[in-house]
């Protein structure tokens, strides 16, 4: 019996031990949840104080990666007033191979999601009914205003936006 | 009096030429955004643009189709790439019902270099496109459909002498994996149109690149 319970214990350790060097190796900021449409709607409008930049991007899309490092300096530019989501749409099968990596290599600080919902027609125009699904398109949403954009943004263009939703 | 009669002419002249101007490229007037394009019953324009192969195109060089499947694409687009066997398969199957594939790079390749015409004439030569691939040299013909991303899709119809746009959209419900597609769009508006019937879905969305300006 006194054996038993040190091979338990033993186990019980072992298994905390793994847990742990599995969150080590893991960094928060590179988390990638992945979800449908469903479960991504909740983040498409808010009851909060906080403005939200959901920017729909992919790492195939050129402009979108040229403009992504606008979105990642709304945080320092803005602080907490701001919350950027970054929406992948990158191929689903593609997580591992291209996303993780270029998260990883990148240093993405803001949140990223991956929209694994192939039932395109059915949820763009949920997101704006103007949306044709080109990429990049960035919606901004606070309490009081909203806007969708389907286009990209410079520095300058960006903050101006987002100056426009703060003063409200 | 003569005056005010010229006055008035030079102004009706710059408004209308500011009001086109922005409505033909579609600029972000601060008001509302004004784009030119085509919706579904409008007719579309003819258009004449240089295939890969050297020669050049146009709509009415299709004395016997009873349409056309237009299909604005390119070769940098990996949403464009996962549909090119795709759109051969609908060139495969409708030409000979009438409805040819009619390809169009949109984008600018000072911008996107892979979609250059040499680029366009390796990829169709790859791929072996069965359909033309035409070069809109000059970015004229998308923005008059109103195009906005690649792949973007318009079924037209000859009615008498004109071509009226029957669909505009994505070919399926899965743009981005062929593995679970359940309904095909173009298939389904295409059938209607052989049949003499209404297209039940005339326009669809789906993730693609913006066309590069």
């Amino acid at each position: 019996m006194k054996y038993l319970i040190l091979i338990f214990s033993f186990l019980v350790l072992v298994s905390c031990k793994e847990k742990k060097e599995d969150k080590l190796t893991l960094n928060e900021n590179e988390q990638i949840e992945v979800y449908d449409f469903e479960e991504l709607e909740s983040f498409l409008s808010t009851q909060g104080d906080a403005t939200y930049v959901i920017n729909f991007w992919a790492t195939w899309c050129k402009p979108c990666i040229q403009e992504l490092p606008y979105f990642e300096g709304l945080q320092e530019e803005f602080g907490d007033q701001v919350k950027v989501i970054l929406v992948s749409l990158d191929f689903p099968n593609n997580m591992e191979s291209q996303l993780k990596p270029f998260v990883i290599k990148n240093n993405i600080k803001s949140q990223v999601i991956l929209l694994d919902d192939p039932h395109e027609n059915d949820w763009i125009p949920k997101v704006d009914s103007t949306w044709s699904g080109a990429i990049p398109a960035t919606l901004i949403v606070n309490r009081s205003k909203r806007a969708f954009y389907e286009k990209s943004f410079s520095q300058e263009s960006l903050n101006n936006e987002i100056e426009n939703f703060i003063k409200i | 009096m003569k005056n005010k009669h010229y006055f008035l002419l030079l102004m009706g002249i710059a408004l209308t030429t500011i009001f086109s101007v922005f409505a033909f490229t579609g600029v972000d007037t601060g008001i509302s955004k004004i784009i030119l394009s085509y919706s579904i019953g409008d007719k579309a324009e003819d258009f004449k643009l240089k295939n890969v192969d050297g020669k050049w195109v146009s709509l009415a060089d299709f004395e016997n189709s009873k349409g056309f499947i237009v299909v604005f694409t390119c070769n940098s687009c990996p949403v464009s790439v996962a549909n090119e066997d795709r759109i051969i398969a609908l060139d495969k199957k409708y030409k000979e019902l009438g409805f040819p594939v009619i390809a169009i790079n949109p984008n600018n390749p000072k911008i996107s270099q892979e979609d250059s015409f040499e680029h366009m004439q390796k990829r169709a030569a790859d791929k072996g496109f069965t359909f033309p691939y035409l070069f809109d040299d000059g970015q004229k013909v998308y923005p008059k459909y109103g195009a906005s991303k690649t792949p973007h899709v318009y079924v037209l119809q000859k009615e008498n002498n004109d071509l009226i746009v029957k669909y505009i959209g994505s070919i399926d419900d899965s743009a981005r994996d062929a593995n679970s597609v359940s309904t095909k769009y173009v298939e389904n508006a295409v059938d209607a149109l052989i049949k003499g019937q209404q297209v039940e879905m005339t326009s669809t969305r789906a993730i693609g690149c913006s066309i590069k300006k």
